[in-house]
């Protein structure tokens, strides 16, 4: 994953304003009968860009999905592929492909069949059928099961028929319905890597729906989370998880810590923030949040430092409170301690050794700490 | 040790003989279970079959009952010998030398083609638009189907005749929509018999079809799409084949009895239409020759058992498909 990152830092067309998006939803809102899935969403993808829709179930990520592929029709607003409008458009006629949830294989044709089925339909001489389902085959490890039916492999062969016949066409865009929801955990995350080097390979751009923050974060170039049919954040993983931009995309990736209070003062860029029982907190780099506003300072568990000492004279962020629970995972150990304001506060510690000279345990008093800049202030 | 491990070894030689009982109980059970359906086989099917099979093989007289030889359990084995060396398969030369039954055969099974082949082409779009409603209509659509049911089969072929004949409703409706000025000849027609097994049988074509069109994933067909298939070419290559076996089950269903139909042809069809049910009643109850009457229906057995097995062979590989 770290070869890969490197390969790819200097991937980010969305900070080029230059660059042209690939595919744009442009104040796209889609109504059912009585239930608004998409609301008034705008959204730029970039080509060959790996992105990724993330959300709970019910949160539009697939209509959207569907929406692009064709299977939907935007009630108002509009999609552009390329710079093509795609409304009117029927499924048949984009040059997307999509993979299935189910994997939707015809039960009735061999894998090769089925990986065929599309360039069948678009009119390729044989010969260059063959040669691209043989191709295929190879591409997704299926050769010596060209000639079997779907109900005789196992799921993750069944998943990557899936795949072989989606790109078999050379979409320029494949969308993939939560790809790896069928599969067991150990194939999934090897078929994470195999989804990104095939990606790579084929120089496609990939849209992918899925409601596995793990998945989206290790895939994906951007993540757009979603919740009631509109876009919260869009950013980079890592974006998203040091710097979330409301309450909610804290709170939906990782595990956070949401501290409210209200800013007390700013100077400059740092500001204080006072909590309801008079605790402050001082926050380097705290964005636009002027004095007297409400806000939450966000702070991931693995950057509070848990300690059964106070900290060295002059730490800005210390509060004392009590070990309420704590669970031993073994690489790290998860504290939840019980301030003396009553808030309770989640803190991972990293088991760097085999015996801690601070062991702490339940109803002990213990100190936490963070840098000034270990967390966010949220004003949405 | 050695001690322990005989306890062992008697512990389960006991628990052995307990389950053994239990197998043979279960066995038994399970005996029983198949037998049933064996003994209704041989008591409702083959045993009236056997019986017809040998009138088939008698010879006529003015008797009653109105065949030769007659088994009698009384008359001893001799006499059974006796009576069993005068059958003959004469009947079913006669059969052979008359092309009456032969015309009669030919033309039943074409009417019943024609008309399985016109139920189809109805009963599919129904079946599919069943399919495709929202699912709080298809119970109501379904209970649509089965409702002719709940009128008598005779009433409503009879109503046919209201319909179809010179003076009826379909010729007066077309007369006044001004279509055609000479009432058209349909009653006493094949044409009448076609829609009258249309009609009668379609629910037998319409629910097998819906039940295989109501299992089949539509994500199948929006993927066909997805891959560059436009909607009738989608239908074509994915849902009409998934469908077929629900295609062969209400075609065999439609088929069978329509080729032995009696009802529809007499009173929709003409005095010309041969098929081979009326046949069989002319034979019965006019001509009172049952020996005749018995092989022309031994051997419309024989016509339909083919298709009946084609029909559970294809049952079989559709069962194979679903595992």
């Amino acid at each position: 994953m770290k070869s890969l990152g490197s390969i790819r830092r200097s991937f980010a067309p969305w900070n080029d304003p230059q660059a042209r998006p690939y595919i744009s939803f442009q104040n796209v809102t889609k109504r059912f009968a009585d239930f608004t899935a998409v609301n008034n969403l705008s959204l730029d993808i970039y080509e060959r860009e790996f992105f990724a829709l993330l959300g709970a179930s019910g949160c539009g990520k697939s209509t959207l999905l569907r929406m692009l592929a064709g299977f939907e029709t935007p009630t108002s607003g509009r999609i552009l592929l390329d710079g093509q409008d795609l409304s009117g458009i029927p499924p048949y006629k984009r040059p997307v492909n999509m993979m299935f949830q189910s994997y939707a294989l015809f039960p009735h044709m061999t894998v090769e069949a089925n990986i065929a089925f599309g360039l069948k339909q678009d009119g390729m001489p044989k010969a260059a059928i063959a040669e691209r389902v043989a191709e295929m085959l190879k591409l997704a490890r299926l050769e010596q099961f060209a000639k079997r039916k779907p109900h005789q492999l196992s799921g993750g062969q069944r998943q990557r028929v899936a795949l072989a016949r989606s790109v078999a066409k050379r979409p320029k865009v494949l969308l993939l319905d939560e790809p790896l929801g069928a599969l067991d955990k150990k194939l999934r995350e090897a078929t994470q890597f195999e989804l990104m080097d095939l990606q790579q390979d084929l120089g496609l751009t990939f849209v992918v729906v899925t409601h596995d923050q793990e998945e989206a974060m290790t895939m994906a170039d951007r993540i757009a989370i979603m919740d009631k049919g509109q876009v919260m954040q869009v950013a980079t993983p890592a974006e998203i998880y040091e710097a979330p931009a409301s309450r909610f995309v804290a709170d939906f990736v990782g595990s956070v810590n949401l501290l409210e209070g209200k800013v007390a003062s700013r100077t400059g860029n740092s500001v204080v923030i006072s909590g309801g029982s008079g605790a402050q907190i001082s926050v380097e780099n705290a964005g636009e949040a002027a004095p007297g506003a409400e806000v939450a300072f966000a702070i991931r568990p693995e950057k509070i430092r848990v300690s059964s000492k106070p900290p060295a004279e002059g730490h800005l962020n210390a509060m004392q409170g009590e070990v309420w629970d704590l669970a031993y995972l073994g690489d790290m150990t998860v504290y939840h301690i019980k301030l003396d304001d009553g808030q309770v506060v989640k803190a991972s510690a990293l088991n760097s050794a085999r015996i801690s000279d601070d062991p702490l345990t339940w109803s002990d008093r213990a100190w936490i700490s963070f840098a000034p800049d270990a967390g966010v202030v949220l004003t949405r | 040790m050695s001690q322990a491990s005989a306890a062992t070894r008697g512990g389960n030689v006991s628990a052995g003989q307990k389950t053994n009982g239990g197998t043979i109980l279960s066995a038994i059970l399970s005996r029983l279970v198949i037998i049933v359906p064996y003994l209704w086989l041989l008591v409702l099917f083959l045993a009236p079959f056997a019986i017809v099979f040998k009138i088939s093989m008698s010879e006529t007289t003015i008797a009653m009952p109105p065949y030769r030889p007659v088994f009698d359990w009384a008359d001893g084995l001799a006499a059974f010998w006796g009576n069993l060396k005068q059958l003959s398969l004469e009947n079913y030369l006669w059969l052979v030398d008359d092309p009456l039954y032969f015309n009669a055969y030919i033309s039943s099974v074409t009417i019943a083609g024609i008309s399985t082949f016109f139920a189809l082409l109805v009963g599919y779009p129904m079946a599919y638009a069943m399919s495709r409603a929202p699912s709080s209509m298809r119970m109501g659509l379904l209970m649509l189907v089965i409702l002719p049911f709940w009128t008598s089969f005779l009433i409503r072929v009879y109503a046919w005749i209201g319909i179809l004949k010179p003076e009826g409703l379909l010729n007066q409706f077309l007369l006044w929509v001004g279509i055609i000025d000479t009432p058209l000849q349909i009653m006493n027609t094949n044409t009448a018999i076609y829609i009258g097994i249309v009609y009668s049988y379609l629910p037998f074509m319409v629910l097998p079809l819906y039940a295989t069109l109501e299992k089949l994933d539509y994500s199948l067909i929006e993927a066909a799409q997805d891959l560059g298939s436009p909607p009738i070419a989608a239908f074509w290559k994915i849902t009409f084949p998934l469908s077929l076996p629900g295609v062969v089950a209400g075609c065999l269903l439609v088929f069978i009895p329509a080729v032995g139909e009696f009802v529809i042809p007499d009173l929709l069809g003409g005095s010309t239409t041969l098929m081979i049910g009326k046949t069989l009643w002319t034979e019965f109850f006019g001509n009172r020759d049952w020996p005749v009457a018995s092989a022309v229906a031994v051997i419309l057995l024989l016509i339909l058992v083919v298709p009946m097995m084609f029909f559970q062979r294809a049952q079989a590989r559709a069962q194979e498909q679903e595992r």
